[in-house]
């Protein structure tokens, strides 16, 4: 059976990794290049490359770092960070990448969600949404977190796997950064309502938040974190020892 | 030297990169006389089927493949290359492919249930021959899987299989032609040793 993922993400700004506890205060932790290696020695099922600056600054992703991480790491990578419009994708799909991450682009404009699953087909399409508690409503937050959309989460997610996305990032800003697990409520909400895989974010702080996630909900599909893997409080290989040893399925 | 044969079908960025990194001399060629030139073939692919073999034959370097394959060199499709080795892909209407491998290619919807389409991710290899592709590869190592459609009946030329549901065609060879519906070239170490067993043949 298909195994579940264990995700590095590498949130990478100025060509260096940096992660941030909710998305303030980022710290320069290391090379994407020399971590996306790593990561993929280490056991990691598929790595997530976002410029998160990309969406507030308009800055183009670094294809050149891209190139690189994919002409050595040769395992799935999605990538994401201002990604905006059809030629968004074919520019980071050209250097290796084998999913594209929307976020901020297709909260502007979602028709983009079903002009790039037409032309690339749904399993290269993923929606990651941003978001957080908002009067007892899960609210869909832009721009790297930082802009309240007032749409509501389940509603966008909803739409985005019927406009074509084959899979949905889920992070949710209330357990981001804060390492108390990841946040069960918000991720079931979204598992109840779509059939596509569901990759869960933000709130990882030790092997037992990625067991509790997979067995409090079968439907998800991957765990994603970063700076626990960045600064190797969690190990992957240990992780993935762990959840296999625990009889959840694992690459080993 | 291998020839990754391009006809205009996908993105071959990763089996370039997976290639060089392996050590193996590797060049992306539309042209008969390069492909007629190199030791092994690989015949990728992504996207739908009609559409890929329209273009391969219209090319004509359905052609070289053929001459080339009963010269008895090696030949590796890959993910819809591999599709396109069979006699006829059920993928939107009746396609024929290239008859290499007898089988046909249909809809993994028929055979797995509720299982999600496409079967994507991460799957353990049960292998069904002592194939030379797989000298490096253990029963039961993962491979990376993407798609909707599936090599069927097929069975004397299974290679290797994979659970989802029913047992899905992972890969098959018939002779010196070899198909894989997994991706090697993203299936991390393991599917370097396969491309490297590829290039050992």
């Amino acid at each position: 059976m298909i195994t579940k993922r264990i995700i590095p993400c590498l949130d990478v700004k100025n060509g260096r990794v940096v992660k941030g506890v909710n998305f303030e205060g980022l710290s320069d932790v290391s090379s994407p290049v020399e971590l996306a290696a790593y990561y993929s020695r280490a056991g990691a099922d598929e790595l997530v490359f976002y410029d998160i600056t990309a969406s507030a600054e308009g800055r183009e992703l670094f294809t050149d770092i891209l190139c690189e991480v994919a002409s050595k790491i040769f395992i799935p990578l999605t990538v994401g960070g201002g990604i905006n419009t059809i030629e968004d994708f074919d520019r980071v799909l050209k250097c290796g990448a084998d999913k594209v991450s929307v976020n901020s682009g297709a909260i502007k404009r979602p028709a983009l969600i079903e002009e790039a699953a037409k032309k690339y087909g749904d399993q290269c399409v993923v929606l990651s949404v941003d978001a957080k508690r908002v009067d007892g409503q899960f609210r869909v937050f832009g721009r790297g977190g930082r802009d309240d959309t007032g749409m509501d989460a389940i509603e966008w997610i909803k739409r985005g796997v019927g406009m074509g996305a084959g899979e949905i990032v889920l992070n949710s800003i209330d357990t981001d950064g804060v390492k108390n697990g990841f946040d069960i409520e918000m991720l079931e909400a979204v598992c109840n309502v779509v059939d596509v895989p569901v990759i869960a974010s933000g709130g990882a702080g030790c092997i037992e938040h990625f067991t509790e996630l997979f067995n409090a909900l079968p439907k998800v599909d991957a765990g994603l974190a970063a700076s626990i893997f960045h600064f190797g409080e969690v190990k992957i290989e240990e992780l993935k020892r762990e959840l296999s040893a625990k009889g959840i399925t694992m690459r080993l | 030297m291998i020839a990754i044969i391009d006809y205009g079908v996908g993105n071959l960025f990763s089996l370039k990169s997976s290639l060089a990194f392996i050590g193996a001399e590797a060049v992306v060629t539309g042209d008969s006389a390069v492909i007629a030139s190199a030791d092994r073939i690989i015949l990728p692919g992504v996207g739908a089927f009609e559409d890929a073999a329209r273009k391969l034959r219209e090319s004509g370097l359905d052609k070289v493949v053929y001459s080339e394959v009963a010269k008895g060199k090696p030949l590796l499709g890959i993910c819809l290359g591999m599709q396109m080795l069979f006699d006829e892909s059920h993928e939107y209407g009746v396609h024929k492919g290239l008859g290499l491998i007898p089988g046909k290619i249909m809809p993994l919807s028929d055979v797995v249930g509720d299982l999600k389409i496409p079967h994507i991710g991460w799957n353990a290899l049960s292998l069904k021959k002592d194939s030379k592709l797989y000298k490096y590869v253990n029963e039961g190592d993962h491979v990376y899987f993407v798609h909707s459609y599936y090599g069927a009946e097929c069975d004397s030329y299974v290679s290797a299989t994979a659970e989802y549901g029913v047992s899905v065609t992972a890969s098959v060879e018939r002779d010196n032609v070899y198909g894989t519906q997994f991706h090697p070239e993203k299936s991390g170490e393991v599917g370097l040793s396969i491309l490297r067993a590829f290039c050992e043949i």
